[in-house]
């Protein structure tokens, strides 16, 4: 199953995209995640790199970074284990600037395979607490800068 | 080469901006700099590879070629074949993409292109400024004052000027049931003197034209084309009009019968423009019904703060907008509605007691809502079936408007009835009031002013094709509607 969501922030896209960039900042951006380390001691933009994190209720995610392109604003990402019951999980955000204001246009797409009986717990899980939180969170952040 | 990239967010679900940018023959309705513009060969706008030779309003002549378009990906893509302009190797493209975090859409538009050596500026700057950044601002505006009604309506057959032509209208041979709306192509004269011709994007549907439908009367004679309200685009003006120019976006309601039609010659009197804020779905919903509650709060009575007013059928077309309105003016507003779910709709639009009475049983329940009190003023569309009830729930020295009797006539009144409560009862008509232009302009400015603050609103909950006005017919008949519907040619 495919999730989407997407956003508008009130501040250029160079600026948003420093903040998404750094593929172990999530804990100082998304109010969901606790804490994040990459394993290895690697960089945290080389593709491949694993973020090993715990979200704020207390789940462990491992996620491998697959693709980073300062070109495009956008990231790609997979799950390697994770609390959630997702397979096959291959993420992707994307920030594309809007002229008109000089504001940014935020993309977070996941495709990943799950029980059919839970697609709406997920659809919910990773679209609005996770996706939709996490640009809400962004949108605040930019707005008080 | 040159490379443009601009970008803005649509305050419309990406489907509504979508409809208009897969039609690759729309740019000249919403496009400032695009005068006019055809496909050529007579291909259908959204076939791949279609060519559009278009004028710009500064005389060039371009030709440009649709290369991409995707319906999954919302992406058009095409370039330049012919243009006095030296954008050579152009290719552009417009995507679209769902903002889910309000229903907005985000809007892309790309190119690259090359140029003479040393013109790299001045036509990246055309180009970006006035034909991407003006495109972004005009598209908004076209979709905010109701661009979709106007798409459909060029989708139609171009006319020719000074001629008769033929259109898709219902006609009413006989009286009868729903089923005597029948839809036929009728000829459609040039405007004469004092008229203008209409291309109709919406049509109001109002009980009014049930009963000029349903049994003999004096408004409606077969054969003839039933409806008294619609939008639409003003195609041509006869001698002798200027309040009016072909372009326009006009709405009416008004008699004689005549407004279930895709197009229409008409007296232009009673036309008047829409301001940028009123779409023409809207319009044509809320003409009737809207100057209807502005006349009956505001000329045949002025309901003032702290009145009591009570509204019949409050979850009807005139009972929604009475209750919105009546309460914006500080009225206590009681309702009477047939059902729960009706109910419910009367209290979100203002009602602060809706009386469930399928009945017409609701006098005792307004004294007791009043504590003894009764109504200041009662709005009564029903007649017949609701007009003791509404005299026994009136107000000392209160006012009875009966403004239609959905039915059947009342029994008549006497003087001494009127003198129990120094009672007055009036009998207003809407065209009384319309018939006069400048009286007419003010109610509509004053219509379309609630509309635009917000404290209107005009819910069409159900849409037609013109030539499913039976259905239509049935539903109302049936009180299966609630607010207002619509026909569209």
């Amino acid at each position: 199953m495919k999730v989407y969501v997407s956003s508008v922030v009130e501040a250029p896209a160079e600026r948003v995209w420093e903040r998404l960039r750094d593929f172990n900042a999530m804990p100082k951006w998304h109010p969901g995640i606790a804490d994040s380390r990459i394993e290895g001691n690697q960089p945290a933009d080389k593709i491949g790199c694993i973020r090993n994190f715990y979200t704020c209720d207390g789940g462990q995610i491992r996620e491998r970074l697959l693709a980073l392109s300062d070109y495009d604003f956008s990231f790609t990402y997979a799950i390697l284990e994770s609390p959630m019951g997702v397979t096959n999980y291959l993420a992707t955000i994307r920030l594309v600037p809007i002229t008109d204001g000089n504001r940014t246009f935020c993309e977070w797409t996941a495709e990943f395979d799950c029980d059919p009986a839970r697609e709406g717990e997920l659809r919910e899980l990773i679209g609005q607490k996770v996706f939709k939180g996490g640009f809400d969170a962004l949108k605040h952040q930019f707005a008080k800068a | 080469m040159v490379s443009i990239f601009r970008s803005t967010i649509i305050d419309q679900p990406i489907d509504a901006v979508w409809r208009v940018l897969r039609d690759f023959n729309s740019h000249y309705l919403w496009h400032p700099e695009v005068a006019e513009s055809e496909i050529e060969g007579g291909l259908p706008a959204d076939q791949t590879g279609c060519v559009r030779r278009f004028r710009l309003k500064d005389g060039d002549e371009l030709r440009e070629q649709l290369i991409t378009l995707s319906d999954r990906d919302y992406v058009s893509t095409y370039c330049i074949l012919d243009s006095p302009i030296p954008l050579l190797d152009y290719v552009a493209t417009v995507r679209l993409r769902p903002v889910t975090d309000g229903d907005r859409t985000f809007w892309e538009w790309r190119s690259t292109f090359r140029t003479p050596p040393g013109r790299e500026d001045e036509l990246a700057s055309k180009v970006a400024t006035n034909i991407y950044e003006g495109g972004f601002a005009a598209l908004a505006a076209f979709l905010a004052r109701g661009g979709q009604a106007r798409l459909r309506a060029a989708a139609a057959q171009p006319v020719a000027r000074g001629e008769a032509v033929e259109a898709e209208a219902i006609v009413v041979r006989d009286h009868g049931g729903p089923t005597v709306l029948v839809a036929e192509t009728v000829r459609v004269p040039p405007p004469g003197p004092g008229e203008a011709r209409l291309r109709q994007t919406a049509i109001g549907v109002n009980y009014l034209d049930v009963r000029l439908r349903a049994g003999p009367n004096g408004l409606l004679k077969p054969p003839a084309t039933p409806g008294v309200e619609a939008a639409g685009e003003v195609m041509e003006v006869g001698d002798g009009v200027s309040h009016i120019l072909p372009g326009d976006r006009v709405a009416y309601a008004c008699l004689p019968v005549g407004s279930y039609a895709a197009i229409r010659t008409m007296a232009a009197h009673h036309l008047v423009v829409l301001p940028p804020g009123i779409d023409d779905e809207t319009a044509a919903a809320a003409m009737l019904k809207g100057m209807t509650a502005e006349y009956l709060l505001h000329r045949t009575c002025r309901v003032q703060r702290g009145d009591v007013v009570l509204v019949h059928a409050a979850a009807g077309g005139v009972g929604l907008l009475l209750c919105q309105w009546a309460r914006h003016l500080g009225a206590t507003v009681i309702g009477t509605v047939g059902t729960p779910d009706k109910a419910r709709l009367a209290r979100d639009a203002g009602c602060d007691y809706p009386i469930v009475a399928p009945d017409h049983d609701f006098a005792a329940q307004v004294r007791e809502i009043t504590k003894g009190h009764g109504a200041d003023v009662v709005y009564d569309g029903i007649g017949k079936a609701s007009f003791a009830g509404s005299f026994e729930a009136l107000a000392m020295r209160g006012h009875l408007v009966l403004y239609g009797e959905a039915t059947g006539m009342p029994d008549p009144i006497s003087h001494a009835m009127l003198a129990e409560k120094s009672a007055t009862v009036s009998r207003p008509v809407l065209f009384h009031y319309t018939a006069a232009p400048d009286t007419l302009r003010d109610m509509a400015r004053n219509l379309f002013r609630m509309i635009e603050s917000g404290a209107l609103k005009v819910s069409i909950n159900q849409r037609f094709p013109l030539r499913e006005a039976p259905e239509a017919h049935r539903r109302l008949e049936g009180r299966l509607t609630t607010g207002s519907t619509i026909l569209l040619p």
